[in-house]
């Protein structure tokens, strides 16, 4: 994963159909991208309504959320709308995972993303990173630690 | 390893001795199928260690998934109002296939609330503001679906069986004193 310290690589990449989300649109804000392995699958489905559930806890904290698979927009469209998601989910589809492997997130053997967290500031910096196994719900805890680290340095 | 934050407290819907050797904490949301399954489980032991075991239980409903349970929790926090938390806790529970917006109401009312004042409290802000409380503390430490247990404290990693929750329990109790 990058190191702590350092500056994230910037993305665009597609929510929906029609919408794209990059780096650069949460500038002056913390920002978490949550890689998952896939959509549809059984502890992603907890970790992501799990997430949903606190994005009030996370605008608390002056951060938004983004989740990062490489299912395509409409893959992602048709869970979000399932799951009644309020948070985008970008498709890491085409070149497949770029965006995870510049994150070192991504898992050559199976192709999918790895379960990885990452926490940036709102200068782009990465503060906080996390890697988890694929089949455990990180949870959230450290998330909310982070960001209330950053918060507290201003 | 995840810790729970804050501790028991005053505000905690509690059961058995308050100087219990070993504690049971849960995270629930009273739509979710496994705390249904988990409820006899938990009942079970609690009737069973008595005052070897302090109980309590804390709300994390998973809203998004089970659009009831915010609700529920609400009005089990309103029945606390009335001294009634854990029959609303165990009606609610227990009739978890027939939960409604209306079946709420018919509970309240089994368990004997005051209905006018049950209305007051469901629609009381403050209700919603603890439930909300118990869930970011949920989040904080370390839960991240239900249920949930922490066993004095820690979080339990196990199976959600009698023997496996009991062991746990045992083991924490053995250990009190020696720490």
């Amino acid at each position: 994963m990058l190191p702590i310290g350092s500056a994230a690589p910037d993305f665009r990449l597609y929510s929906t159909p029609d919408q794209q989300h990059s780096l650069k649109d949460y500038s002056g804000k913390n920002l978490i991208l949550a890689f998952y392995p896939a959509d549809w699958s059984p502890v992603c489905g907890d970790q992501v309504s799990l997430y949903n559930e606190m994005l009030q806890l996370f605008r608390k904290e002056n951060a938004a959320i983004v989740g990062i698979s490489v299912d395509g927009r409409w893959c992602h469209q048709a869970y979000m709308q399932s799951r009644n998601l309020h948070f985008p989910l970008l498709a890491d589809f085409e070149p497949k995972g770029a965006v995870a492997k510049a994150y070192g997130a991504y898992d050559e053997k199976e192709g999918l993303c790895e379960r990885a967290l990452y926490v940036l500031d709102a200068g782009g910096i990465v503060r906080w990173h996390y890697l988890s196994p694929p089949s455990v719900n990180p949870g959230a805890d450290g998330i909310l630690n982070a960001l209330r680290k950053i918060n507290a340095k201003k | 390893m995840s810790k729970l934050k804050p501790p028991i407290t005053k505000l905690d819907h509690v059961r058995g001795n308050a100087n219990a050797p070993v504690s049971l904490v849960e995270y629930g949301d009273f739509q979710c199928p496994n705390c249904g399954e988990a409820y006899p489980i938990v009942e079970e032991i609690v009737r069973e260690l008595g005052h070897g075991l302090r109980f309590a239980y804390r709300h994390f409903p998973l809203s998004t998934a089970h659009p009831l349970a915010l609700s529920a929790a609400i009005a089990a926090e309103a029945a606390g109002r009335q001294r009634k938390f854990w029959p609303m806790h165990h009606i609610i529970f227990e009739n978890q296939q027939q939960l409604s917006a209306e079946a709420l109401w018919a509970f309240a009312e089994t368990i004997g609330l005051d209905m006018q004042q049950f209305e007051k409290d469901i629609n009381d802000r403050e209700l919603e503001d603890k439930v909300d409380a118990d869930f970011e503390s949920g989040v904080r430490s370390g839960v991240n679906g239900t249920p949930t247990f922490f066993i004095n404290e820690i979080r339990y990693n196990g199976g959600y069986d009698r023997d496996s929750i009991m062991a746990a329990l045992q083991k924490n109790t053995a250990n009190h004193g020696s720490i």
